[in-house]
């Protein structure tokens, strides 16, 4: 992509189109269009009610458990002698990812908006699962719909699903995945205009939902700023994170990216390696497209037919990011990498075994970049990590490939 | 200039009755027997041709439509595939007007300045695509207009009269009202609800108001017709379609015939009101 001129601050966005740049916008049917303007109404009044944001900050100290720790990883970092590794715990949540700080924030948007059911999408299951505990919470109908291939490799959060009461819906159209799983909760809301909230997981999807997920989701960055303050005296020199839609690294991101001494990198899933096309790193390996509702970079034929992503991590597969983290890319403020399924599932085990953390397949990618980028550094520079899930629901996965991949 | 579109629906409207708009997926089963059925469409009594730009992500449709887009895609249709297919119609029609529906990547990746000199010089007429509202008029509704096709809105039953205007703003050739909340093929709606609805669009545009979603046989197009300016058929179709097809999802002259009667027996219904919606 080309670097282009950059902004005084990057933390404007979005216009009140919605538009990172050339990216993000409203490309959706127009059933939905009054629904989505009703939404950024509603959640414009909410962020300016001090009792919203202070009804908000209780459940997430007393129901999600925040802050989360941040953690010094100390033997990681002894064994590739560069630069301090630190973790933002995100991992230590209730439900066992970040997932639930936005889900939290838009069910009690659900509520003051008098909506009676909710639809969300998931993949790996984290938010599907977020999505059903809050709505257990407080006592709404919740509908998850997932991709039977995710169904299949994320068993232990289908269960939490309807343990929870949700109903999970796979979806068998196109790749049956995450992308598939959007296009069908987007049929349902469609359907069902008058009384369901649309609870999106990530930072994609129409304004407002990439600037209200990022909103939600910046109390990760905003707390790893004021812990890092109190551990080591100043901010830290670099931040990394996975990207599948995008939300737990703009989470972390957002409130650094006017400081300008703070270095960014978002990793995307690279599946079999970019070269093979089986992969799921949009920004790597696709271009500038339109799909769910906004313009961003996608994986597509030259046909402009969206193609499958390929990921060990069923919260990475996807074949785009979110508007914000392209804008980001062009301005050149953040670096997307990629990681292997070999090279996240090396750290999986890796961070299980000096750290006692079994991080999910997700931030293992992240980890697999940290573990090249870490060594060359000089040891005074602080790295943190988003561990932004547990790993518990990918133990058979991990477990599958290496039984296929026995040297 | 009138374009083909409005030339069409004046004329109806003359003859005194509505306007049978036909939704085919371009390239469905395959591009043989898809432009077979095209040609084969204004005989049977399609007013207009609505036909289907294949999407692998279509949001808005339900399983009809989707596995439609699905075994164009497989047997190898393109955007380019489905412009080529409007020429060759046009070699041996000019009046039945040519609506391109579909969704808007394709469109963005062919390049939009290209993709309207072809769709023009090709003998399309409008354009329908679903995932760009009023909001985002600037990338293609406005360089369409320019380039003298129509561009045709959906309206909703969320489309409320505060919003109406913005829908209508840009909107030409016809308005096209989808007469349920939901996705395409889902169940016929109430015909006098629609009609009320149609009268409440009219009051904000001088515009054909056409009907879509649900619209199965002559019978639900006849009730449709007596309170709109056209009917849509759509889902029906491909159903029809569909059920020609050999177990590997081969078609031949069995499935030309199989959408060109229903659409005969649609158009009686349409033709049977004799009527179009008073002003
Ligand atoms: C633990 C975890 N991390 C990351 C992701 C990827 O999503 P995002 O990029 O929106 O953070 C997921 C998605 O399911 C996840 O479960």
């Amino acid at each position: 992509m080309t670097v282009q001129q950059q902004p005084n601050s990057f933390r404007t966005g979005p216009d009140e189109r919605g538009h990172f740049g050339i990216f993000g916008g409203r490309f959706v049917a127009e059933t939905l269009m009054p629904l989505i303007l009703d939404l950024e109404k509603a959640y414009n009044e909410a962020k300016a009610d001090p009792s919203f944001k202070k009804e908000m900050d209780s459940y997430l100290a007393h129901y999600v458990g925040r802050p989360s720790p941040l953690y010094f990883a100390e033997r990681l970092t002894k064994k590739f002698g560069g630069a301090k590794i630190y973790f933002k715990r995100e991992d230590l949540n209730h439900t066992g990812a970040h997932k639930v700080n936005n889900v939290t924030g838009q069910i009690m948007l659900a509520q003051r908006m008098g909506k009676k059911r909710i639809i969300a999408e998931t993949g790996a299951g984290m938010h599907g699962v977020a999505t059903a505990t809050l709505c257990a919470k407080f006592g709404l109908p919740c509908i998850v719909y997932m991709g039977a291939v995710d169904v299949e490799r994320q068993q232990p959060n289908v269960l939490r699903m309807k343990m929870l009461g949700a109903e999970v819906r796979p979806v068998t159209s196109g790749s049956s995945t995450l992308k598939d799983a959007m296009n069908e909760a987007l049929r349902d809301w469609v359907t069902n205009v008058s009384d369901t909230f649309y609870c999106i997981g990530t930072v994609a999807g129409p304004h407002p939902y990439p600037a209200m997920v990022r909103d939600f989701q910046c109390i990760i960055g905003d707390e790893t700023r004021a812990q890092m303050q109190e551990l080591e005296g100043r901010l830290p020199d670099s931040l990394i994170a996975c990207i599948g839609g995008g939300s737990n690294a703009m989470g972390l991101f957002h409130p650094f990216l006017d400081d300008r001494s703070v270095e960014i990198y978002g990793v995307e899933a690279a599946g079999h390696g970019i070269p093979s096309g089986q992969h799921a790193a949009s920004v790597t390996g696709g271009r500038p497209g339109v799909l769910h509702g906004n313009r961003t970079y996608l994986l597509m034929d030259d046909d402009g037919q969206i193609t499958e992503a390929h990921s060990i991590s069923a919260g990475l597969d996807y074949p785009g990011i979110g508007p914000e983290h392209a804008w980001l890319g062009e301005m050149g403020r953040v670096k997307f990498l990629s990681a292997t399924d070999e090279e996240a599932v090396a750290a999986f085990q890796l961070c299980s075994q000096l750290e006692g953390i079994i991080p999910a397949l997700e931030p293992a990618h992240a980890l697999a970049r940290v573990f090249d980028l870490a060594p060359k550094l000089p040891k005074d520079h602080l790295m943190v990590v988003n561990l932004s899930g547990r790993g518990d629901k990918d133990l058979a996965s991990v477990q599958a490939w290496l039984e296929a991949h026995k040297k | 200039m009138t374009t083909r579109i409005e030339k069409r629906f004046a004329d109806l409207k003359s003859e005194g009755r509505a306007a049978l708009v036909t939704f085919v997926m371009s390239g469905d089963p395959d591009h043989a027997t898809s432009m077979a059925i095209i040609k084969a469409l204004p005989k049977a009594g399609a007013d207009v041709i609505e036909l289907g730009m294949p999407f692998t992500d279509p949001m808005a449709d339900g399983p009809s439509i989707q596995a439609a887009g699905v075994r164009a895609l497989k047997a190898g249709q393109t955007l380019k595939k489905t412009l080529a297919m409007v020429r060759d119609f046009r070699k041996d029609d000019s009046a039945t007007p040519i609506v391109l529906m579909g969704y808007y990547n394709p469109i963005y990746i062919y390049g939009v300045d290209r993709f309207l000199v072809d769709a023009k010089e090709g003998g399309v007429d409008g354009l329908i695509v679903v995932d760009l509202p009023p909001e985002e008029d600037e990338e293609l509704c406005l360089p369409a207009l320019k380039a003298g096709l129509n561009f045709i809105r959906l309206a909703t039953p969320t489309t409320d009269d505060k919003r109406l205007p913005a829908v209508l703003n840009n909107t030409s050739g016809f308005v096209y009202y989808v007469s349920i909340t939901g996705i395409t093929g889902s169940a016929a709606p109430d015909a006098t609800k629609v009609s009320a609805a149609v009268q409440r669009i009219k009051k904000h545009t001088k515009l054909p108001v056409a009907v879509g979603f649900g619209v199965k046989n002559a019978e639900s197009a006849r009730a449709i017709a007596a309170g709109a300016d056209g009917v849509v058929v759509g889902s029906a179709l491909i159903d029809a379609l569909k059920k020609t097809l050999d177990d590997t999802g081969k078609g031949g002259p069995a499935t030309v015939k199989a959408v060109a009667d229903l659409v005969a027996d649609i158009a009686r219904g349409v033709r049977a009101t004799g009527k179009v919606a008073p002003e």
